[in-house]
């Protein structure tokens, strides 16, 4: 993410290092003012505290951290658990006060803050402080008297706060569980007193644990007036900002990447596009593991790192039965080039889930990411708040240019038509795979179509999705008067076509064979008839022959006859 | 209960001039020359000028009066007005003074 940029140059503004919040506000608390951080017990105030003073540390500001409720050593060892460092300060860097009112403290008549003052005064000066945390000043001032010292209290502490030009927090326990509503006593008083107040909401909802955070006023700035879930995770408070104003546009790009199943990626058209969120719905059993699983294999053989997160069974469980399918997946998670992450340690909210996706695939550097199914963790979360996660999931991931692959289990009794999908992620998702069975002729088969995808000229063909030990296939299927044939049918189909082809065949090399023969036969009545024609023409050429012998010879005999006869020549020849 | 002669030692941190602090040095010194009279001393310290000494007693709230001798330390804070509970809080015996 994005969280330098306009806000960093904000010098109105100091940073509290606290994902999200700092977004929310464009760049943090605001400098040289008093925040008020209100929330009910475990709701995250000195958390909060700690964190901005830790942020403070990073950036060579220091601090001082003014303890009325928890000993000063528990709060470090607290601090301690989030590596921010709190721990191992050198004096003159963070300084704690322990303001802990003893157990023995006996009060008689009026008091005010001014000791507390004095004392942080002169620290100040020393150190330089410029940040300032007073933790759980509701405390102290429940020792005091009335309301109108009480107001006095705070007053003199606002305005040394402000004298002095410390970014100040100062969190408070609300009055009740219900926070964002203390109008009456000193809290109130405080609300419209402080430059930025923010107040830290913890709930159940359906007996998941939901923690909000939500800023009530920003006295000069814009800020993001919802609600936003947050957690406190391992390296602290992290506020699941929605997309604030200023954030860029997620790079887009026409790369390509493979979804595992050849005929697949020729039916989108190349594959999916990088960056994408993918969906694929379907009922239970559809091979929609399966077909995400491919994604992974195909993702680690291009040397991307992918993290596999599985929701409905273990991660190790998942190997195994995709490696009946023909994926291996057990040699990627040996290189570590796949993480398989077990959902089923994650417990809580859909938020706390996403915060925990965003860290691990974040440790990763995870470019590739298969999340099945996603709809299952949704139920059990708060409804209303799980398309906000889906949403910000699919933002979150295009942003990061990491490809996502989502499942999706369609309710059984629901929706037998495919427009049901839960959370309407569907309408965010750039690509949508639809599996379905089709039950026929006493069997299921697994079909497989794309319902939609931007960007890409897709096949409209529904596909057979056939599982072997080889791996992941589609077959086209039979449409056959009106109906869709499958499986079995759709493999007698193909047979009774191939012996119908066979037959055909047979039947044209036959009637070939009879006519060569035909062919032949007359061939050979042509030349017998040639050789008659030849002997008739020689026969006909030796009667020309004779003939004109013999005139010759009759004509050459009478000459030699009148020779012999000694005949006139004058004699007439009449008798010829 | 502390017998006649015990030494009583007092360490009261004020801030300033301001109110309560001015009342609380009045109302400390006029119980103390009432009921522990020639056997007590008291030091007033003034935050401002040694926040340094603050830090060290941790004090937050003034005024704060500190009971060192006879210990254990106890620590009283406020105006110091009500004689009765003053006294009570300090281990101050009836029947001394």
């Amino acid at each position: 993410m994005n969280t330098a940029g306009a806000s960093a140059a904000d010098t109105t503004k100091s940073r509290t290092g606290i994902a999200g919040f700092d977004q929310m506000t464009g760049g943090g608390v605001p400098r040289g003012r008093t925040t008020l951080v209100i929330g009910g017990p475990g709701s995250g105030k000195t958390i909060f505290g700690l964190q901005f003073l830790a942020e403070g540390l990073r950036s060579g500001e220091p601090g001082i951290f003014v303890a009325f409720e928890e000993a000063t050593d528990r709060i470090m060892a607290n601090a301690a658990s989030f590596g921010w460092g709190l721990e191992q300060v050198r004096p003159g860097e963070v300084f704690f006060l322990d303001a802990q009112p003893t157990a023995d403290l006996v009060q008689l008549g009026d008091f005010d803050l001014g000791g507390m003052i004095a004392t942080l005064d002169a620290k100040a000066t020393e150190m330089g402080a410029s940040r300032i945390v007073f933790d759980a000043l509701d405390i102290v001032l429940a020792l005091l008297p009335d309301a109108a010292s009480k107001r006095r209290e705070v007053y003199r502490l606002h305005e040394w706060l402000l004298g002095r030009g410390l970014t100040g927090i100062i969190t408070a326990k609300s009055d009740s569980d219900d926070s964002g509503t203390v109008s009456g006593g000193p809290l109130g008083f405080m609300q419209f007193m402080v430059d930025c107040a923010v107040t830290l909401n913890h709930s159940v909802v359906l007996g998941v644990s939901q923690r909000d955070l939500r800023v009530l006023k920003f006295r000069s700035s814009p800020f993001d007036e919802n609600e936003s879930p947050f957690l406190i995770g391992a390296t602290g408070i992290e506020v699941a900002a929605a997309r604030n104003l200023g954030r860029m546009d997620a790079q887009v790009t026409n790369e390509r990447v493979s979804s595992g199943v050849k005929r697949l990626d020729t039916m989108l058209g190349g594959g999916y596009y990088r960056g994408a969120s993918v969906l694929i719905t379907g009922f239970p059993g559809t091979a929609k593991t399966t077909l995400s699983g491919a994604f992974a294999e195909a993702a680690c053989l291009r040397g991307e790192k992918t993290m596999f997160v599985s929701i409905d069974s273990d991660g190790s469980e998942v190997v195994r039965n995709l490696s009946s399918v023909g994926i291996h997946l057990d040699r990627f998670l040996k290189t570590g080039l796949l993480q398989m992450v077990s959902a089923r340690s994650i417990t809580g909210s859909a938020e706390t889930f996403l915060v925990r996706i965003k860290t691990h695939a974040r440790a990763q550097g995870a470019r590739c990411l298969v999340i099945d199914p996603v709809s299952t963790l949704f139920k059990s979360g708060n409804e209303l708040t799980a398309r906000n996660v889906a949403e910000r999931l699919i933002d979150w991931s295009k942003a990061e240019g990491i490809t996502l692959v989502c499942t999706s289990l369609l309710d059984e009794m629901a929706s037998q038509q495919e427009g049901g999908s839960p959370l309407q992620i569907s309408t965010l998702a750039d690509t949508w795979i639809h599996l379905n069975y089709l039950v026929q002729a006493g069997e299921r088969n697994r079909g497989m179509s794309i319902i939609k995808s931007r960007g890409t000229a897709h096949s409209n063909q529904v596909r057979e999705l056939i599982l072997s030990d080889k791996g992941v296939t589609l077959a086209d299927i039979y449409t056959a008067g009106g109906e869709v044939l499958m499986g079995t049918l759709r493999w007698e189909k193909e047979s009774a076509e191939r012996v119908a082809k066979e037959v055909d065949e047979v039947a044209r090399t036959l009637k070939m064979v009879r006519l060569d023969a035909e062919e032949a036969e007359l061939g050979v009545r042509v030349k017998s008839l040639q050789v008659e024609l030849e002997a008739k023409q020689v026969e006909r050429a030796l009667l020309v022959r004779t003939n004109k012998t013999r005139k010759a010879e009759l004509s050459g005999g009478r000459s030699r006859m009148r020779e012999l006869r000694g005949g006139d020549a004058t004699q007439p020849v009449a008798a010829s | 209960m502390t017998t006649d002669g015990t030494m009583f030692s007092f360490r009261l941190y004020v801030a300033g001039d301001a109110q309560n602090s001015s009342r609380a040095i009045a109302n400390l010194t006029a119980l103390c020359r009432a009921r522990l009279a020639g056997r007590h001393q008291i030091e007033i310290v003034d935050v401002f000028g040694h926040p340094e000494r603050a830090l060290m007693d941790g004090i937050v709230m003034t005024p704060t009066l500190m009971r060192l001798e006879p210990g254990p330390v106890r620590r009283l804070i406020g105006t110091l007005n009500a004689t009765d509970d003053v006294v009570a809080a300090l281990g101050i015996a009836r029947s001394e003074g």
